[in-house]
């Protein structure tokens, strides 16, 4: 078990990259990038633009290979099985996704949404079982109270931050072991962005969350660990309050100032 | 001023051009009910569903005609649709890049093919099969006829509705694909929960479409079609559509009722075509506003 153990060894890693390399059409986006992520963690991955992040977490759930002329080399164990060699279908089911923009299926309602995760796969639902799912995806997103009287409607109607936290439903639903968060507020109001940083902190009891933010202050918030990309590398890796006050890497620190996006 | 000038004159120059467009189109439906008034006034409603075209006794009725084109159409129609379907969903998202391109770019030059093409070609190969096929069958080997009519006319709307579905599908936002990869669905599973139901209006607005050329296909559909101004009364008759009775018809037409009949049936192919792709039309501008 040593070979889990994070940076602060009381820790276990659920996710252990090795040596990743991302390419699109052979020029590389993530350089030999090696790290542990720790379970029942929210980690957050930072950098100026165009560093990677987004790059980085697709691979996490084998997104990256969807763009055409995209490839991937190295290996990411998720407990100990390298993802890269497993059905990138069955990886997706245990990595769930939240992307930059709110992207509920214009054409489900809100509940269709929220089990869309079983009736893409054609995964038949009892009424019961399928109502339970919704109700505990909706709550735990916290967004059930909002919803609950039109869940026949169409997700398209709500506003943008609950579209979001719909989506969040919608990847909670499917019981993920990791969620994964492409700045999950960056297209939102600032109310409903701290709704969703309280949602994320509460999240962490029952999954690993890994979120790309350009928000310093947001990490400082919401993350135990924070990884700092630069150019396709990553930086610097450790706590949050570590990097944020005492970081090693001066790159890192001139991020902090503001010196770079 | 002189820029001003020359903006209001472009204005007018193209508004009035494009009101030249919709007059003309006016224009020739005004033609058609023109010509046609003296056959309206013979028979009145009755034209529409008189069973018996006979110029030599000079009675005319037009639903053998309906009745063809309809047949032929829809049938064309449903030929068609898995078809087009099928290699619209290929070209949009199974399909590499290098390959998609010069398909797709295939496919819209058969739409380009002249139909007199299909025709012959129909000729000379569609009916030696299609009577291959009626005497296993134990039907008339006539080779020509509805069922021949209907296969030409499946062949020549598919590049329509194969790529016009295909657009549809290529307009399907990636962010929703990713959204459906990211729960763990394979890619059918994506096309059949995400892209199909996105897309279905602008795909039933395509065959709506398509059906609107098939209804109107003249020169391939005379050719093979048998021309028999009779009742059809199997699958396999002879038969006549709205447009191959008029440019069959029309240059032997001696007498003026004739003539005026096979006006008519023109205004009917005018209107029914026209109604058709407004439909569509419709159909298309309400998945845009959505
Ligand atoms: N589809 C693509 N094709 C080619 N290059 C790409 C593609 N997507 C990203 N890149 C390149 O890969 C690098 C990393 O991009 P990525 O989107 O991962 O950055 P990011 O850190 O998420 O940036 P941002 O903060 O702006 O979202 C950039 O140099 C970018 O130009
Ligand atoms: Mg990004």
């Amino acid at each position: 078990m040593a070979a889990r153990t994070v940076t602060d060894p009381k820790e276990l890693a659920i996710f252990e990259v090795r040596d990743l390399w991302a390419y699109y059409n052979e020029k590389p986006a993530i350089r030999k990038v090696s790290l542990k992520i720790p379970e029942k963690k929210i980690t957050a991955i930072m950098g100026p633009s165009g560093c990677g992040k987004t790059t980085f977490i697709r691979c996490l759930n084998r997104l990256h290979e969807l763009t055409p002329g995209a490839s991937i080399k190295g290996e990411i164990l998720l407990r100990d099985k390298n993802i890269l060699e497993m059905d990138p279908v069955l990886v997706r089911r245990k990595i769930g996704m939240v992307f930059q923009r709110p992207n509920p299926f214009p054409t489900m309602t809100i509940y269709d949404n929220v089990i869309a995760g079983y009736k893409l796969l054609g995964v038949r639902l009892k009424r019961e079982e399928a109502d339970r799912i919704v109700e505990e995806a909706l709550r735990k997103a916290a967004l059930w109270d909002e919803v609950k009287d039109s869940l026949h409607k169409r997700g398209t109607y709500l506003s943008g931050g609950q579209q979001q936290r719909l989506c969040i439903a919608r990847a909670l639903a499917v019981k993920p072991e990791v969620l994964l968060m492409d700045e999950p507020t960056s297209a939102l109001d600032p109310k409903s962005t701290a709704k969703i940083e309280e949602l994320i902190v509460e999240l962490k009891r029952s999954v690993t969350i890994v979120i790309v933010t350009h928000n310093i202050a947001q990490a400082g918030r919401v993350a135990d660990y924070t990884a700092f990309f630069y150019l396709g590398e990553l930086v610097e890796f450790g706590p949050t309050s570590e990097i944020f006050t005492v970081p090693k890497d001066p790159r890192t620190e001139e991020f902090l100032k503001g010196k770079f996006g | 001023m002189r820029a001003q000038d020359a903006d209001r004159l472009f204005y007018y120059l193209c508004g009035g051009l494009a009101l030249g467009l919709i007059l003309l189109v006016i224009g020739i439906g005004l033609t058609l009910l023109w010509g046609s008034l003296p056959s309206i006034k013979a028979f009145g409603f009755k034209f529409l569903w008189g069973k018996v075209w006979d110029p030599v006794n000079e009675e005319f009725g037009a639903l053998p005609f309906i009745v063809g084109t309809l047949i032929t159409s829809f049938l064309a129609l449903i030929i068609t649709f898995p078809f087009a379907i099928s290699s619209g969903i290929f070209l949009a998202e199974y399909a590499p890049p290098r390959i998609a391109g010069p398909l797709s770019a295939l496919i819209e030059l058969l739409a380009g093919i002249p139909s007199v093409i299909y025709g012959l070609w129909a000729l000379f190969y569609l009916v030696p099969v299609v009577r291959w096929f009626e005497m296993r069958l134990g039907a008339p080997p006539f080779g020509l006829g509805l069922p021949t009519a209907s296969l030409v006319l499946a062949i020549m709307i598919l590049p329509y509705a194969a790529s016009i579905t295909r657009e549809v599908l290529k307009m399907v936002p990636q962010e929703l694909k990713e959204a459906a990869y990211g729960l763990g669905a394979t890619r059918w599973e994506v096309i059949r929960g995400v892209c199909l139901p996105y897309a279905s209006s602008g795909i039933v607005a395509g065959l709506v479409l398509s059906l609107g050329r098939a209804l109107g296909e003249t020169m391939a559909v005379t050719m093979v079609i048998g021309n028999r101004s009779e009742m059809p009364t199997s699958f396999w008759d002879l038969a006549n559509t709205m447009a191959s009775v008029i440019a069959n018809e029309f240059t032997e037409a001696s007498k003026d009722i004739h003539l005026a009949a096979l006006i008519e049936v023109g205004l009917l192919l005018f209107v029914i075509t026209l109604l058709v792709n407004i439909l569509a039309r419709m159909v298309i501008i309400r998945l845009k506003v959505k």
